[in-house]
Formats: C-alpha cells, structure tokens, sequence
C-alpha cells in the first residue's frame, strides 16, 4: 500500500504510519554557491596530478580553488603551489585526523569549514574541487559536500580492481583509469579493465587517461565543463 | 541522560570532532605518552583541567538555554570561556568544533535560543554551543557536562589508539575508570551562577602543548587539526 506524506511522491512502504512529516532531506540546491567536485582514490593513483592538470585545464576560464585532505596536511597543497598551477591563495589544506574517508563521507565538518572560507575570500567561486586523503576502494564523498564525484584508480594497482567494486568504483560520477601509458609495463590488461569498469558502472562514464601523454587532462576536463 | 547528550557525545555526531586529538599528537610526538600506561596520567589531567572547564561551560549554557537569558548573555559567556582559555590554539580549535557543533546541531534541534547564541557568537565555542543544544532539548546542565567531559577524554583516547596503534579494548578500560560523575556534578552545581564567578580550571602543560602542535604544523607531518 503506497503512502503519500505530504511532500507530493509515494512511497512503496511506509515504516512509519504515524509520519506526516515533509521530507526535510532533498537534497538542497546548489545554486548561490560554488559547484564542487570531489576527487577520491586509493593512494598514489594520480588524484593531485589530476587535480593540477584540472586547475591547468580550467583555471584560465573558471574561477575555481582547491581543498587538499592529505595525511602528510600540507604535501599535496605544497604541491599544487609549487606546480604553480592556481594562485596558493586559492588552496586550503586540512587535517583529517589519521580518517581520511571520515573527513569526506561521515563527518564533513573540517571540509566544509575550508570551502566556505575560501567562498568568502573568492566571492563568485564557480567550483571548488576538493581532492581526497589517499583510501580504499569503499571512501566515497557524502552528498552532502560534493556535487559530483570522480574516482582515480591506476593501472598499477592491477587491472582487477575495476571488477572488485566498491562504492568509489561503482557509484562515483566519473571512474578515471590512470597512467594507460605504464599499463604495459605492469602487465594490466586495459580491455580488461575497461570492459570490468563499464561493466560494473552500468551507464556511468568511465575515463582512461595518461597525464603524460595529455598532460591537461583534456577529457576529464571537458567532462568538468559540462557539469558547469 | 538525554538523548540530545547521548547523540553530541557519539563519536559519530557530525560536527567535526574527529580532526582534533585534545593535546594527545604533541605529547605522542614528544614519547611524553608510548604506551596504554601512559593515557590514564594524560586522560585523567586533561578530564581535571580542559574537560573540568569545558564542563562547568556546557552545564552553564544548558542552564541559560532552558531559562530564558537575557540579549548579550551569550557574547557574555564566550567572552568569560576565552578568558578562562590563554593558548590561541585551544581557542580555535574550541570555536572550529563549536562551529561545526552548531552546523549540524540547528538541523537536529533547530530554535530561537541557538539563534541568539548564534546572532550573538557566529563561532561559538564548543562547550557552549553543545550545552546550549542539550538545554534547548530538554537535557540537564550534569547532562550536558558528561557530554563534553566525556568528549574531552575520548577524542585522545581514540587519537592514541589511531596514532600508536594501542590494543582498543585497553584503552576503553582507562577511559570507562576515569571519574567524570564528580567533575559534572561539581559543574552542574555551579551551573546558575553569574558565568564570571565560574571556576577557572586549567592546565599550562596543555596550554603550551597546543600551541606547540599549531607551531609544528609548519614544520612536520601532523595528521590532526589540534
């Protein structure tokens, strides 16, 4: 028996006969504020190169910063500094207590902090990508801190790990498969693993890239645009 | 205890409490704490000092959310805990958990009181927001007190285990001995009083060991925010 409560949809089961209650949860709007991009992944796949090839992309045409949550706080934001790809200004570090998938997925609080201060030094931010502590296979980012996601794996972490799932691999927005340039050398297959990602992801996109070869990321980048 | 305590103290209550280790990365880099024998010293200073502060504050904003305070009160309470605060580490890392507290707090107990704490104080700190919260819901000042007295001691408990690799089930033994009941009731006594007549526990060590950790954020690996 379907139940209506109030907010204009059914659903198939109601737990709860007593609720009338609107649904305080959809998801808010992101308008009047910076879209933001998260970018998750074990470690050392290529999440800050990707990051740096995005802020080179991009940075010319979209007023964008960066929030880095590394373990070592401040590597991969020195990184991107050096790298001189966004004005230093522009990226925020920020500690995660030893629990990276903590500080994107279950308590947001550290992250949040770091975009809206960055949204009151840059008023008119059109995105914040906010680049994950390296993970597993299972750290996604919740809701309600990204927009969308996009989830780097490489090929030398072994052309099974599209097929052994996870949330990261088989929800995120964007799978990125990493370093195709090395993928010889360390004996992945890439039909493999791309035919086990698209398998595993239904409809949603997957991308294989080598940062060496396109150095800007051109796809990935015009997969950003379009979220814009 | 009121499940409005129960659910701020729950480690997993969103509010950004699990990047800050309460002292316990600086003393761990410094081998002043290497091994389970070491946290019951650390745990129980800390709950005698900053948590004994942090729970007279929480108690005294239950008691102020549940009766109707006057405007500038709560600018007034801050204004007493920064004074009762020396290190500028603590004090930041009190308001960015204060902050984080109130984010997910106004969700969970939405009210006219949060909102004047929050006109008044847009980073509140953390013992006051968390006690202003419980009031508003109907929990006790001794409620509110065992809330952060409890977050005060369990936060290091939980960055000594993450840092060191500690046997858990150890370290949750030297947390469940500690004696939180007479810090909160001593709190919890005091909680009506004028806030500039409220103790003023505290602990140089900890003051100095704070701001050591901000200091060696420029220099060295750090994996928590204080």
């Amino acid at each position: 028996m379907p139940a209506e409560h109030g907010h204009g949809h059914f659903h198939e089961v109601n737990f709860d006969p007593t609720a009338a209650e609107p649904d305080h949860y959809d998801a808010a709007p992101t308008a009047g504020r910076a879209y933001r991009i998260g970018i998750g992944g074990p470690v050392g796949s290529g999440k800050t190169a990707l990051t740096a090839a995005l802020c080179r992309a991009l940075g010319d045409e979209v007023n964008l910063a960066v929030v880095t949550n590394d373990i070592y706080t401040t590597e991969d934001a020195d990184f991107l500094r050096r790298a001189g790809v966004l004005d230093p200004a522009r990226i925020e570090a920020v500690q995660t207590g030893a629990c990276p998938h903590t500080a994107i997925r279950d308590d947001i609080t550290a992250n949040l902090d770091a975009v809206e201060r960055l949204e009151e030094k840059f008023p008119g931010l059109d995105l914040v990508i906010i680049e994950s502590g390296g993970d597993n296979l299972t750290a996604v980012f919740s809701r309600g801190l990204a927009d969308s996601q996009i989830f780097v794996v490489d090929v030398a972490g072994g052309d099974k790990v599209p097929r052994k799932g996870g949330p990261g691999v088989t929800t995120a927005d964007l799978l990125v498969i990493n370093k195709i340039d090395i993928a010889h050398l360390v004996n992945a297959d890439m039909t493999v693993m791309t035919s086990d990602a698209h398998r595993m992801r239904g409809e949603l996109p997957v991308i294989t890239q080598s940062l060496v070869d396109t150095p800007d990321a051109p796809a990935v980048a015009a997969w950003v645009r379009s979220l814009l | 205890m009121d499940l409005s305590a129960l659910i701020l103290a729950d480690s997993r209550f969103p509010g950004g409490g699990h990047v800050h280790s309460g002292g316990l990365e600086e003393v761990v880099s410094r081998r002043l704490v290497t091994a389970v024998r070491d946290l019951p010293g650390f745990l129980s200073g800390r709950l005698r000092t900053a948590g004994a502060l942090a729970a007279v504050f929480a108690a005294a904003s239950a008691h102020a959310a549940a009766r109707s305070v006057a405007s500038g009160h709560w600018a007034l309470v801050d204004a007493e805990l920064d004074a009762r605060t020396p290190s500028l580490a603590q004090r930041e890392a009190s308001r960015a958990q204060g902050r984080g507290t109130a984010r997910a707090g106004r969700i969970a107990w939405p009210s006219p009181v949060l909102d004047a704490l929050l006109a008044e104080t847009p980073r509140p700190h953390h013992p006051v927001v968390l006690g202003a919260l419980v009031g508003v819901a109907g929990g006790s000042p001794y409620d509110a007190a065992m809330a952060v007295a409890y977050l005060a001691v369990s936060g290091p408990a939980s960055a000594a285990v993450r840092l060191l690799g500690l046997d858990p089930f150890a370290v949750n033994a030297v947390v469940a001995r500690l004696d939180l009941e007479s810090v909160c009731s001593e709190a919890a006594a005091v909680a009506g009083d004028d806030p500039a007549s409220l103790p003023s526990p505290g602990s140089p060590a900890l003051d100095l060991f704070a701001e050591a950790h901000a200091r060696h954020h420029q220099e060295e690996v750090r994996l928590f925010a204080s």
